[in-house]
C-alpha cells in the first residue's frame, strides 16, 4: 500500500524529516507516537502533498505510484485521506455540500457518475450513525462553530463517506472526551478492512486500547527511532520518550 | 510567493465565454452626438412628441454637465463623438411579430449564450425580452402575460401602446438631471424593457431581459421601467454579455422601479459584460443608474446583483423609502479580477415612518483589480423609527488587488437605529489545502469557498439564476487565486 524510503523533508528551509523508512501493507493499522515537534504532522502533510513541504531525498510509493508526482487532490482521489489535527472552517459552505463534492471528485476519478441525491443522503445518514453525529451537522457550515470534539468526529465522518484506501489520522483522539473517544474509535474500527490501511498519529495509549494497532513506531527528531507491536506503546506510556532515546542504537527496529 | 499562491494566480486567468461576435447586418447611426442624432433616434422609433421633447431637454442639460470624478475608478476620458448611439440588426420590414420572424442568426446567438428564446424551450416560468445592441429583438410570453393585464414589452413598443404610462413614470424616479450618465441615457436611450403589473396581480412567472452588445463602437443605453401597482408582485431578472473587443464600450443604463401600496419588486442582475483582457485592454464601461421608489405604504424593493464583468463598474442601485413601513434591500456580490475596477454600492433614503433597509455587500478582488463599496444610508428628519443594517465583507485573493469601503451615514432623526459591520478576509491556504485533500481541484475549491462567502446574496436569487451566478463566480476567478 505505502512504502516510505529514506524520506527527508524540510519546511521553510529547515530539515524536519531526516530519513524515514516505513512500509504499510493493506489492512494494517500503524500507530505513530513521539514527542511534540518530532515531525509527525510534517510527515502527514508530506504524504498529503501540502505546499511548502519540500522532499529533499527519498521516495514515497503508494499503490505502486510515485506519490510525490501527484497533486494533493490527485492523491485524495486515489484514496489518500488525511484527518487533520486542526480541521479548517469554511464559512458559508455546508458540510453536506463539501461531502458531496468530495465524494463526486473521487467517483469522477474512478470513472463513476455523480452520486444520486437519494443514495447519497442514505449513505451519509448511515455513516453519521457510525460516529453518532446528529443530522443538523450536515447543514451547518464546515467546522464553523464546531467544538473541538465535533470537528474530529466530522473528520471521521468524511473518512467514512469517502472510504479511502489509506487513512492518516493526525491526533484524531486529542480533544475528545472519554465517550467521544470510544465512539470515534468504534467508527474507525468499523472502517478497518482488508484493503484499507490506517496510520494513526497519537500521544495516548488509551486510543490504542480501543483501536489496536498492528505496529507502533516512535518518531523523534525526524526519524523513526523505534518500532514494535502494541506492547511498545504500553512501555512508552510507563517510561516516557526518554527511554527510547536512552536505548542504544542497536535496539531500534 | 508560494506555489499555492501562484496556482491561485493562474486559476483566475479567465476565459470569457460570451466573447464571440455575431455576424449580422446592422443599421447603425454614424458615430457622433448632436441634437440631430437625438432627433434621428426618436424619428427612427416613430416616437410621440412628448418623448422627443424630453430627450432634447435631457440632451441640452447633459451639455452643461461634467463627468463625475468622485468614484474610485480611473480611465481615460471618453470621447462621446466616437460612439455610435444607435445600432439595430437589419430586419425585413417592421419589428418581428413572432419568433419565426426573428433572424435565425440572432436566435443562435442567444442559444449560445444559454438564453434560448424558443418559448417551448424556455424553462417554464421565465418570460424573456432580448435586447441586441440598441433594440429589442424578441419578447416571449407577451400574450400570456397580457391575459393577466401585465404589460411586458420593449419600452420602444410601450411608448406607442401605453404612452400615458410611460409619460407618467419615465424620469419620475431618476430625473434626467440626476447625473451625467442618466442625462446622456435620457437623451439617447434606444430600448429596454417596460413592465406594468396592475393592482392586485402577482406576476405568475419571472420576467427577464437579456442584454447583448454586439456591434463595435456602439454604446448601449437601455432604459428599463418597472411599475408594480397596489398589492402587485413581480420578480425581474437581468442578464448581460458582450463580445471581446480591444476597444472599451460604453454601457450607460437607467433603471427605474416604482412600487405602490403594498407592492413588491424583486430585481436581480447577473452582470457579465466583457471585462477586458488580463492587461486591462478592452471591456465595457458600465455606468448605470438604478433606483427604486417605494412610493406606497408597506411596499418593498429588493435589489440583488452579482457583478462579475465590465472593465469599470459604477453602479449604486438605490431605494427611496417614501411610504410608511416600506422596506428596501440590497444584496450584492461584486467580483473584480485582473485590471477590473468596480465602485458599487447602494443608497437607502429613509423618508417615511418605520422604514427599514438591509444592505449585504460582498466584494471579491483578485489580480490587480480594485473593488470599492460605496454606500449611503440617509435618515431624514421625518423618518421616525427608521432601521438599517449594513454588512460589508471583502475577500482578497492575492496581494496586488485592493478592497475599499466608503460608508456614508447621515442620520437626522434620533429614533433611527443604524448598524454597520465590515470585514476583510483572504482565502487561506489552509482552506484550499483542506478542500484539495478532499479531492477537489484548485478551481473547484476556490469556487466553493467563494460561493460560501457569497451565500447570503446568492440565496436571494431565483433558483435558475443562482446556479448561473455560482458558475459565473467560478469562471470569473478562474486563473486568479493568491
Ligand atoms: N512552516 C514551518 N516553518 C518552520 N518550521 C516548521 C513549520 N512547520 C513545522 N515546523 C516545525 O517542524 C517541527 C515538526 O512539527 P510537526 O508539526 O510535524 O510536529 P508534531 O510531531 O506533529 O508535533 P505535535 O505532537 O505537537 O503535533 C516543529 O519544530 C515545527 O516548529
Ligand atoms: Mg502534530
Amino acid at each position: 500500500m505505502l512504502e516510505i524510503k529514506n524520506l527527508h523533508a524540510s519546511v521553510g528551509g529547515k530539515e524536519i524529516l531526516r530519513g524515514i523508512n516505513m512500509t504499510v501493507n493493506p489492512g494494517e493499522v500503524h500507530a505513530i507516537m513521539g514527542p511534540n515537534g518530532a515531525g509527525k504532522s510534517t510527515l502527514s502533510n508530506v504524504l498529503a502533498g501540502r505546499d511548502g513541504y519540500e522532499v529533499t531525498q527519498g521516495e514515497i510509493i503508494y499503490k505502486g505510484e510515485n506519490l510525490m508526482e501527484l497533486e494533493p487532490e490527485e492523491r485524495a482521489q486515489r484514496g489518500v485521506f488525511l484527518a487533520f489535527q486542526y480541521p479548517v472552517e469554511i464559512p458559508g459552505v455546508s458540510n453536506i455540500y463539501l461531502l458531496k463534492a468530495a465524494l463526486n471528485a473521487v467517483r469522477k476519478y474512478n470513472g463513476q457518475d455523480e452520486v444520486d441525491a437519494i443514495d447519497f443522503l442514505n449513505l451519509v445518514r448511515e455513516r453519521m450513525k457510525l460516529v453518532k453525529m446528529d443530522e443538523q451537522f450536515l447543514h451547518r457550515n464546515v467546522n464553523e462553530g464546531f467544538s473541538g470534539g465535533e470537528k474530529k468526529r466530522n473528520e471521521i465522518l468524511q473518512m467514512a463517506v469517502l472510504e479511502p484506501a489509506l487513512a492518516i489520522l493526525d491526533e484524531t483522539d486529542s480533544g475528545l472526551d472519554i465517550d467521544a473517544l470510544r465512539t470515534v474509535a468504534e467508527g474507525v474500527n468499523a472502517l478497518r478492512a482488508e484493503d484499507r490501511s490506517i496510520v494513526m498519529i497519537t500521544h495516548y495509549q488509551r486510543l490504542l486500547d480501543h483501536i489496536v494497532p498492528d505496529f507502533v513506531h516512535v518518531l523523534s527528531e525526524g526519524k523513526i527511532v523505534k518500532s514494535g507491536d502494541k506492547e511498545l506503546a504500553k512501555e512508552l506510556e510507563k517510561s516516557g520518550y526518554s527511554w527510547v532515546h536512552d536505548a542504544p542504537e542497536g535496539q531500534t527496529a | 510567493m508560494t506555489d499555492e499562491s501562484q496556482q491561485l494566480e493562474s486559476i483566475t486567468q479567465k476565459e470569457y465565454k460570451a466573447g464571440f461576435v455575431t455576424d449580422i447586418e446592422a443599421d447603425s447611426l454614424p458615430p457622433g452626438l448632436s441634437e440631430d442624432v437625438v432627433r434621428e433616434i426618436s424619428r427612427i422609433k416613430g416616437e410621440p412628441e412628448f418623448m422627443l421633447e424630453w430627450r432634447l431637454k435631457a440632451y441640452r442639460h447633459w451639455l452643461t454637465m461634467e463627468t463625475p470624478e468622485w468614484a474610485h475608478v480611473h480611465y481615460p476620458a471618453i470621447n462621446y463623438q466616437d460612439i455610435s448611439y444607435y445600432s439595430a440588426p437589419k430586419k425585413k420590414d417592421d419589428a418581428p411579430k413572432s419568433l419565426d420572424e426573428v433572424d435565425p442568426e440572432l436566435l443562435k446567438t442567444y442559444e449560445k449564450l444559454g438564453v434560448p428564446l424558443d418559448e417551448r424551450a424556455r424553462l417554464a416560468g421565465v418570460a424573456v425580452d432580448a435586447v441586441f445592441d440598441s433594440v429589442s429583438v424578441a419578447s416571449t410570453f407577451q400574450d400570456k402575460l397580457a391575459e393577466e393585464g401585465i404589460i411586458f414589452m420593449p419600452i420602444s413598443q410601450a411608448v406607442h401602446e401605453h404612452p400615458e404610462l410611460v409619460e407618467q413614470y419615465i424620469g419620475s424616479v431618476v430625473p434626467y438631471k440626476d447625473n451625467y450618465y442618466a442625462a446622456l441615457n435620457s437623451a439617447v436611450f434606444s430600448d429596454g424593457s417596460f413592465v406594468y403589473i396592475p393592482k392586485g396581480v402577482r406576476c405568475p412567472m419571472e420576467l427577464s431581459t437579456y442584454f447583448r452588445i454586439n456591434a463595435a463602437n456602439t454604446g448601449q443605453f437601455e432604459r428599463t421601467l418597472i411599475i408594480a401597482d397596489d398589492d402587485a408582485y413581480v420578480s425581474y431578472l437581468e442578464g448581460c454579455t458582450a463580445p471581446m473587443r480591444d476597444e472599451n464600450q460604453l454601457h450607460a443604463a437607467v433603471v427605474e422601479l416604482v412600487a405602490n401600496d403594498r407592492a413588491e419588486i424583486k430585481y436581480s442582475t447577473v452582470q457579465n459584460w466583457y471585462p477586458g483582457d488580463e492587461n486591462g485592454k478592452g471591456g465595457i464601461y458600465n455606468f448605470v443608474t438604478k433606483r427604486a421608489a417605494c412610493r406606497g405604504e408597506s411596499s418593498k424593493v429588493s435589489w440583488t446583483q452579482v457583478e462579475t464583468g465590465s472593465a469599470i463598474t459604477w453602479k449604486y442601485p438605490s431605494v427611496v423609502l417614501q411610504g410608511d413601513n416600506s422596506v428596501g434591500e440590497f444584496y450584492s456580490v461584486a467580483v473584480t479580477n485582473n485590471m477590473q475596477q468596480a465602485d458599487t454600492g447602494t443608497k437607502m433614503i429613509h423618508l417615511g415612518k418605520n422604514t427599514s433597509s438591509t444592505i449585504i455587500s460582498k466584494g471579491i478582488s483578485a489580480g490587480r483589480s480594485q473593488n470599492a463599496y460605496r454606500g449611503l444610508v440617509r435618515v431624514t428628519p421625518k423618518a421616525e423609527n427608521a432601521r438599517n443594517y449594513t454588512e460589508c465583507d471583502s475577500l482578497l485573493m492575492g496581494d496586488k488587488c485592493g478592497a475599499h469601503t466608503f460608508p456614508y451615514i447621515e442620520v437626522k432623526n434620533p429614533t433611527a437605529q443604524v448598524e454597520h459591520e465590515a470585514s476583510t478576509s483572504k482565502i487561506s491556504e489552509d482552506q484550499l489545502f483542506y478542500c484539495k485533500q478532499r479531492g477537489l481541484d484548485t478551481e473547484d475549491a476556490v469556487s466553493m469557498i467563494v460561493n460560501g462567502f457569497c451565500k447570503e446574496v446568492i440565496r436571494e436569487l431565483p433558483m435558475e439564476f443562482a446556479v448561473e451566478a455560482q458558475n459565473l463566480l467560478g469562471l470569473s476567478l478562474e486563473g486568479s487565486v493568491g
